[in-house]
């Protein structure tokens, strides 16, 4: 169908596309397709090597699957941050990532576990790393013939796994500052090319949800790092923070350096 | 009121079961789930707060879980079952809004139906505390402690669960 009709937007739980939808849809007469009714593609999937999420798969479906609450936490709480449970009944990861919001919060709890996204289309179905999905501004390596039809997250074993969204109040807020932070168990299996064990996703920072190779770097390195202070450097190669109507370039830039200093000290080498 | 939009597309059959009972009827795709209850088929108990899904004031169950239906494009209800604040008994408000849980009203519906659903839920119970169940339902009155003490109260003199139309506890 998106063969042929390359403009239409597929639609899942349209959270994001029905905000002030009548002033939208008649203004754009755009074609939608909607998924809503594939159920198998709501299904997720445990495997010995790892996790895959259905297109249609919810925040809330994995809030509630105990294995994935055991084996990946990291989405459980990024889940559980998106918006209230209204939101999260309705919301899809797959969906989060196609919208391409820089301030999608499931993007970077999913880019921090190294997902894959498996593209979809009359040719057949191919993996893109989240990690390079995004090429730009609400812009992605995503044809306009194929569709998210899963999310695949490989099992790792991680000692550090954190989340933070920090917003105007705890829930229902669109993230001023956001950071999901990773490290691999020393001596652990790697997927991927990687060459630290680290990973560290920013979201609302940039023009897109970015892992930040400098900060890894630093951390990996176990280069000391006394204060907030100490990120800037890093940071300032890492992300472009903006003012917008949510917040500052300048607040963003201090509340990402505290996130990571506090989130990290006493548990990374040199960060103390 | 506003109008129906002017159709675009070819209007789509929606059957749903809907406090209960089944409902059929025919809509545009742009049309919400919102304005189908409150000017289609006549249950203004949902309000619309914000139009973007921040408030819960239109908040409604769909298929046992609380959704906005402000952000629900009704064509995708087809086949489901849909619970409103038209579909809960006032007899059974009673200890929730003894608490406090009520003064204006404007958010009142949305916040019974997601508390109707947390009591129902034990399993959520377990993970979250009730305010953070009860966040997607803004009030500008209570300052939300008449609220969670009118919840806590309803949950605690449950006898029994309540009837669950998504076909066992979720």
């Amino acid at each position: 169908m998106l063969g042929q009709q390359p403009d239409a937007l597929p639609m899942a739980g349209g959270t994001d596309l029905l905000v002030h939808w009548p002033a939208h849809a008649k203004a754009h007469g755009r074609t939608y397709i909607d998924l809503s009714k594939l159920t198998e593609l709501k299904r997720l999937t445990h495997a010995a090597d790892g996790l895959r999420l259905g297109a249609l798969t919810t925040y809330w479906d994995v809030i509630t699957d105990a294995q994935a609450a055991r084996g990946y936490p990291l989405l459980i709480e990024a889940a559980r941050q998106v918006g209230a449970v209204q939101i999260q009944s309705r919301g899809t990861w797959a969906g989060n990532i196609a919208n391409g919001s820089p301030a999608a919060d499931g993007v970077p709890a999913l880019m921090a576990l190294d997902a894959c996204v498996e593209l979809a289309s009359a040719n057949g179905t191919r993996c893109v790393a989240l990690d390079k999905y995004y090429t730009g501004y609400r812009a992605s390596v995503k044809r306009p013939d194929e569709l998210i039809a899963g999310i695949l997250i490989p099992r790792r074993g991680l000692d550090i796994s954190l989340f933070f969204k920090v917003g105007p109040r705890r829930a229902q807020a669109i993230t001023k500052v956001g950071l999901a932070i990773t490290r691999e168990t020393a001596g652990g299996k790697g997927s991927g090319a990687a060459q630290t064990p680290w990973r560290v996703v920013a979201n609302s920072v940039a023009p897109t949800v970015r892992r930040c190779p400098e900060i890894e770097a630093l951390l990996h390195s176990g280069a000391p790092v006394k204060s907030p202070d100490g990120f800037l450097a890093a940071a300032k190669k890492d992300i472009a923070p903006i003012d917008d109507i949510r917040s500052t370039s300048d607040y963003r830039m201090t509340v990402f350096c505290r996130l990571l200093y506090h989130a990290l000290r006493g548990r990374a080498a040199g960060i103390n | 009121m506003p109008s129906t939009p002017e159709p675009k597309s070819p209007l789509i059959l929606v059957s749903l079961t809907l406090n209960g009972h089944a409902a059929e009827f025919s809509v545009d795709p742009t049309e919400r789930l919102l304005d189908t209850l409150r000017y289609r088929l006549g249950l203004p108990g949902s309000k619309e707060g914000c139009g973007e899904g921040e408030c819960g004031a239109c908040t409604v169950l769909m298929d046992g879980l609380p959704v906005n239906s402000c952000l629900v494009p009704t064509f995708q209800a087809r086949g489901s079952v849909i619970r409103t604040i038209e579909g809960v008994p006032p007899s059974e408000l009673g200890t929730l809004l003894a608490c406090g849980a009520t003064q204006c009203g404007a958010c009142t519906p949305g916040v019974v139906m997601t508390a109707n659903w947390v009591r129902s839920c034990p399993e959520a119970r377990k993970s979250h505390t009730l305010r953070e169940l009860m966040a997607g339902n803004l009030c500008r009155c209570t300052g939300y402690d008449g609220i969670i003490d009118g919840l806590q109260a309803w949950i605690d003199g449950l006898g029994t669960n309540p009837p669950n139309d998504a076909g066992g506890d979720r």
